[in-house]
């Protein structure tokens, strides 16, 4: 019997389409647009200004506090401007524009594709590197990683999990990557293993990937201290919280850090840019997207450089399908709809997904029925359809008390609603609600 | 027949007696000006006036030493000044409010740029994304203001999208200000006419004039006109103080984009013609 996570959960149609497609690099664009807020935390502080030039890996916005991210040009060329321009959802947001001349490295990066196995910095010095090379979460969540490996000191990590299971169905680019870099990845985890002090790790992957598992396993035999875990697919086992219940059967409390269990959790794709900050001084500037599709001609996934145009890219994977009536950044159950397809791929951007007609619709709301599928579904046994309704009516203590910021918003409530109910829409704003009426109480 | 009837009136007295004695051992000494002050207010535990429920206005204004920053809405100045003979207080005459939308793109205006299927509540479309235009400020059209206005003076416009306020029903309470996620509306002396700017864009003026024709572009050209000098700008948008406005429309004449507009009293009537038109968007 194959491990999962405890509570909830589905198993959504996986539309993998793109498994076996090896990570395709793309011509460098002509033009690049970075955002200053392309992770979690403060957006970072422009330093360039129009006229400058600048290389591949040249910093161009520096980290502005502690939860915040250098941010590097992913193109050498001149800065075109540095103006507001709209993002994915019609907002604007401050954005470098820097025209494309050539393809110069700085001098430092080391671009052999050697692999260089022996780690000879200190735990500190790993850190800092991370830091400096502007690494977020690649899952999705774009939270900083220097600040996930230097937790607060009352708590100490025993244990590394890469979470490699890819859960959301069509997205497959941690797949490829795994494919095509596994040595890359196990020195990864070694050197995170290192910085944070621990012996262990668990890579967690489903089952679903039977080829990305023999691989790794027979690799990691090198390699001491870790171990390839087979999950049982299911969403949403990525997760931290559910990876860490479905790997080491640890419950993270309400409330707390999932540090709290010993357990840090990075993505496998963060673990690989990692490997490249440290050991071949390389920045995060290009990323693995999957762009998948039942009607696109080419799906595939491929390594871009951070700021192409979504619009480029699609071009690229063979164009724009004629009866494409949605497009998802993401994945289907986490991802959001694009309203801008000028606006540029970001670090956090795993995947893009053209739905045709037939399956960009919602279908048609009725009532509630007390069926209990949404209770049934949520991971983190909570009371979907309780909390939709509260957020709806505005009883936000009450919510609070029902524990609505315990909410990881994976949508398995809304997808098993056999009334089509929007369930989460409404969670999710009663959570910001809620989450600002704490903030306000903890200020005053 | 007769033991229980017996039996059952010594309980009943026996508990009389006793929930008499308890309650005047218990008895709680309340302002008598609290429930007098109640039975003049209105009783529709709008809010409005800040505080929950007409009581605990009624609390406030006995706790208050001058009636300056209290006012019900929906009674308005009728009921401050009944309620000021009771406290043995002065009511200063408040000049009355209404609500307006100050925003004006209707589906000519502003043009969709996506089509939006998700749960029919701007608070849900304002987490998301920019809503189906291209303006961050502007109304979202799926009527929060009408759903949170507790007398029925909001209505949605099938074809603009938009709010309207009904002037004779609209008692500034403010519940649709605090219901709009993008804060559109906001309460204004009431006046005729009402001239406000009907925008709330803060972009920079090309990146409103293209998400929406009416747009204010923060040309500043209606602060420099202004003889009463009643119109500000701050963050690309005009605003102008009621209080300080004489309606004398200098501004609305100016104006390059026709972003401010004009409320007159025969608001409704333009607008019937309005729903005979079929435009949607």
């Amino acid at each position: 019997m194959l491990k999962t996570f405890r509570i909830g959960g589905i198993h959504p149609n996986e539309h993998k389409l793109t498994a076996n497609c090896p990570v395709t690099p793309l011509a460098i664009p002509r033009q690049v647009s970075i955002t200053l807020n392309q992770h979690i935390g403060a957006p970072a502080n422009c330093i360039v200004k129009k006229g400058d030039t600048v290389k591949v890996g040249t910093l161009i916005a520096e980290a502005c506090g502690f939860v915040s991210a250098n941010i590097h040009s992913p193109v050498s060329g001149t800065i075109a401007k540095v103006d507001k321009a709209a993002n994915a959802f019609g907002q604007y947001t401050t954005t470098i524009v820097i025209d494309t001349e050539g393809d110069e490295w700085e001098e430092s990066i080391d671009r052999s594709p050697e692999l260089k196995e022996e780690i000879t910095l200190t735990p500190r010095e790993i850190v800092q590197k991370i830091a400096q090379a502007g690494i977020v979460g690649l899952g999705g969540a774009t939270f900083p990683t220097h600040v996930k490996l230097t937790p607060p000191k009352e708590f100490k990590p025993t244990a590394l999990i890469v979470n490699a299971t890819e859960c959301e169905p069509y997205l497959t680019d941690d797949h490829a990557l795994m494919l095509e870099s596994p040595d890359q990845i196990l020195i990864g985890c070694r050197i995170l293993m290192r910085a944070i002090g621990v012996e262990q790790t668990y890579i967690g992957i489903e089952n679903n990937k039977p080829d990305a598992i023999a691989l790794l396993q027979g690799k990691a035999e090198k390699y001491p201290g870790i171990t390839i875990v087979p999950l049982r697919t299911r969403y949403p086992q990525g997760g931290e919280k559910q990876l860490i219940d479905a790997i080491l059967h640890k419950q993270v409390a309400h409330g707390a850090l999932p540090v709290s269990t010993g357990a840090i959790v990075q993505n496998v794709g963060t673990v690989f840019a990692v490997y490249e900050a440290v050991q071949k001084n390389k920045p995060l500037v290009e990323r693995i997207v999957t762009v998948t599709g039942d009607h696109i001609a080419r799906p595939g996934n491929y390594r871009v450089r951070l700021g192409m145009s979504m619009r480029e890219l699609i071009d690229m994977a063979g164009g724009m399908p004629n009866d494409c009536a949605k497009v998802i950044l993401g994945g289907p159950m986490m991802g959001k709809a694009v309203s801008n397809l000028d606006s540029p791929i970001s670090k956090g951007c795993s995947g893009i997904l053209l739905l045709d007609e037939s399956h960009a619709h919602r279908g048609t709301v009725a009532p509630c029925i007390r069926c209990g599928k949404c209770i049934m579904a949520c991971p983190m046994g909570l009371e979907p359809f309780l909390l939709a309704k509260l957020s709806e009516n505005h009883l936000y203590e009450r919510a609070e008390q029902e524990l609505i910021t315990a909410c990881l918003e994976c949508g398995c409530c809304a997808y098993s609603c056999p009334s089509n109910r929007p369930i989460l829409d409404y969670i999710r704003v009663g959570k910001n609600a809620v989450n600002r009426i704490i903030r306000s109480r903890k200020q005053s | 027949m007769v033991t229980s009837i017996i039996i059952l009136s010594l309980i009943g007295l026996i508990s009389a007696t006793l929930l008499y004695f308890i309650s005047r051992k218990f008895h709680v000494e309340e302002d008598m000006r609290i429930d007098e002050i109640e039975s003049v207010l209105p009783g529709a535990n709008c809010g409005g006036c800040g505080y929950a429920g007409c009581r605990n206005f009624a609390e406030q204004c006995v706790k208050a030493t001058s009636l300056d920053n209290l006012l019900c809405p929906v009674g308005g100045n009728a009921v401050m000044k009944k309620i000021a003979p009771i406290l043995g207080m002065e009511a200063v005459e408040q000049a009355p409010r209404i609500a307006v939308v100050r925003c004006n793109g209707t589906c000519e205006n502003r043009p969709h740029t996506s089509h939006y299927e998700g749960a029919h509540s701007c608070a849900v479309i304002a987490a998301l994304y920019s809503g189906e235009s291209n303006c961050n400020y502007g109304c979202l059209g799926e009527g929060d203001c009408a759903a949170a206005c507790d007398f029925g003076g909001i209505t949605m416009d099938p074809v603009t999208r938009l709010p309207r306020i009904n002037p004779d029903i609209c008692i500034a309470c403010g519940s649709c200000v605090k219901a709009c996620p993008r804060n559109i509306i906001e309460l204004r002396k009431k006046q005729e006419p009402r001239i406000y700017v009907a925008c709330n864009n803060r972009d920079k003026g090309i990146i409103a004039r293209k998400a929406c024709t009416v747009a204010c572009i923060g040309c500043g050209k209606c602060a420099k006109n202004c003889p009463s000098g009643a119109i500000t700008l701050t963050d690309n948008l005009a605003y102008i103080d009621s209080n300080l406005c004489t309606s004398c429309r200098t501004c609305v004449e100016g104006c390059p984009t026709h972003a401010i507009q004009v409320a007159e009293a025969d608001e409704n009537e333009n607008s019937s013609i309005n729903e005979k038109e079929s435009a949607t968007c």
